[in-house]
């Protein structure tokens, strides 16, 4: 904040931070249209790819568990005494579960991905580049960008779907258990509320729009580290800007597809 | 083998190297002297393609490395090697692994000759009981070496070192130099050495050249270099500060 009231009094800096974020933009979209050439080229680095996903994976997991499952038991502890004053109790279920799998499973676990794995990616290409570890490779002969950059963001993209699932199963537990505690219903009959009440065009655009978070978490960490420059400074700032970046990318992104996913999925 | 004309590159207002030419035999050491920021480091980069020149030429085997295709670069690349001054060992990778990561992407060896060139290069360098170590395990001098390894793995016809021994020991250092003589001597190789390190270049170079303010200022023999009348030249090597 302290920054920005700083950049706006200063037209000078308020310009140079404004050319910077449009130089950001253009970088990455020119960064990330690299991605769609070197995919399809050999080789393939499959082992690689899996390693990433393991790591990512693994790493991400206890924290998108715990998240998943307060997610479910906040919003259906926040909104029980507000259904019950509308005599709407028992649409609850069904209300934890469409949130869950429309908007908040996709949004907050492409946010907590964010935070864990892209602040992690461009510290550890950042540390690459000012190590000149990439140069390395470069000299060697090996397309540095393959290695490194498309076997991260195919990692990315692939492994957040999955995560997603499993955030929206464990809200949906957390919401039963919430609602259990609170009006003691069984498991079952809010089981049977939840299928009820989720179609299949609930379900596919919220898993379909994480390929898009998971690329840019991939994108962003990437591009931030293998631009660092300036040393360790470099490494630290390419960390903490591919989470402010992919964040904003993020839920940008997501207005979008909200968007398009009411326009084609009207009732 | 290796000629440079006329080479030019600045960063911003400032150009570090200033209409650079020379020309390097196969089979020769050449070291290239110059204090710290003169551009030896840019020089070795804009060689390998790691950065462009603004103008002039850099022939390397008869290919002008300017003129080359991404594709053919890599060609020349393979046969290519780079010692950086940092080692720039792969990190999350051990010592096999980073020596074998060129061989298994460029080459197609099979596993056991892969195994046999690794294991051959770490008792060149003394260090085959670190084969199964991460970097970081590693001491500065045993990175180097490690590192030196990586570079001959692959059998280059050129190696470019870029200061072999800086920050090491004076013994460490002159275990790198003589190692260095023993390579070029099994491999025959042709070989940059961009140093600030007299004794190692004493003990490895045949020719240098001494770059300041972006220009030669000197060329020839290495043991006439420590003898000579010039005052930037006789306070570089004696490590006085210069008098304005």
């Amino acid at each position: 904040m302290n920054s920005l009231i700083k950049d706006k009094d200063n037209p000078v800096e308020f310009s140079s931070s404004l050319t910077q974020f449009f130089a950001t933009i253009a970088g990455l979209s020119i960064f990330s249209l690299r991605f769609f050439k070197d995919v399809f080229l050999p080789p393939y680095e499959f082992g690689e790819i899996k390693k990433h996903m393991d790591e990512l994976g693994i790493k991400t997991m206890p924290i998108v568990t715990v998240t998943g499952f307060i997610i479910g038991l906040v919003i259906a502890m926040q909104s029980q005494p507000i259904m019950k004053k509308f005599g709407a109790e028992s649409f609850l279920p069904s209300m934890v579960a469409l949130s869950v799998v429309r908007e908040l499973g996709p949004v907050i676990t492409a946010l907590i991905f964010a935070g864990r794995v892209s602040s992690g990616i461009g510290a550890e290409l950042g540390s690459m580049r000012v190590t000149e570890q990439i140069d390395a490779m470069e000299v060697s002969a090996i397309n540095p960008y393959r290695y490194l950059v498309v076997t991260r963001i195919l990692a990315c993209t692939l492994i957040l779907p999955v995560l997603t699932l499993y955030v929206n199963f464990l809200a949906i537990i957390g919401g039963y258990i919430a609602v259990a505690l609170s009006e003691g219903s069984s498991f079952q009959l809010y089981t049977n509320a939840v299928f009820k009440s989720l179609e299949f065009s609930d379900l596919i655009p919220g898993i379909l729009k994480t390929f898009a978070f998971g690329f840019i978490v991939g994108a962003v960490g990437s591009y931030k580290g293998y631009t660092a420059e300036n040393g360790t400074v470099g490494v630290g700032k390419a960390s903490t800007s591919s989470v402010v970046t992919a964040s904003l990318l993020i839920l940008l992104v997501d207005m979008v597809l909200v968007k398009i996913t009411v326009w084609l999925w009207a009732p | 083998m290796v000629e440079v004309k006329n080479l030019v590159k600045s960063f911003g207002d400032h150009k570090v190297l200033d209409d650079i030419s020379f020309s390097i035999n196969e089979g020769e050491n050449f070291v290239v002297f110059g204090r710290s920021g003169t551009g030896k480091s840019v020089l070795l980069k804009c060689m390998v393609g790691l950065m462009e020149a603004d103008s002039g030429e850099i022939i390397i085997d008869g290919h002008k490395v300017g003129d080359l295709s991404i594709k053919e670069l890599n060609e020349l690349r393979k046969n290519t090697g780079f010692l950086f001054q940092g080692a720039a060992l792969y990190d999350s990778m051990t010592v096999r692994e980073n020596l074998e990561f060129p061989l298994i992407r460029n080459f197609n060896f099979t596993p056991g000759e892969r195994e046999k060139k690794v294991k051959k290069v770490l008792e060149q360098v003394g260090l085959l009981e670190a084969i199964d170590k991460k970097p970081s395990e590693l001491s500065g001098g045993m990175k180097k070496r490690v590192g030196l390894a990586r570079t001959i793995v692959t059998e280059p016809a050129l190696i470019l070192y870029d200061e072999p021994t800086t920050g090491l020991d004076p013994i460490t250092s002159k275990e790198i130099s003589y190692l260095m003589v023993e390579l070029q001597q099994d491999l025959n190789v042709t070989a940059i050495i961009v140093t600030h390190d007299i004794v190692c270049a004493n003990i490895v170079g045949n020719r240098a050249i001494v770059i300041n303010d972006g220009k030669i200022c000197y060329r020839g023999d290495i043991k006439a270099l420590e003898s000579s009348k010039d005052s930037f030249l006789r306070n570089f090597f004696s490590g006085e500060l210069i008098q304005n």
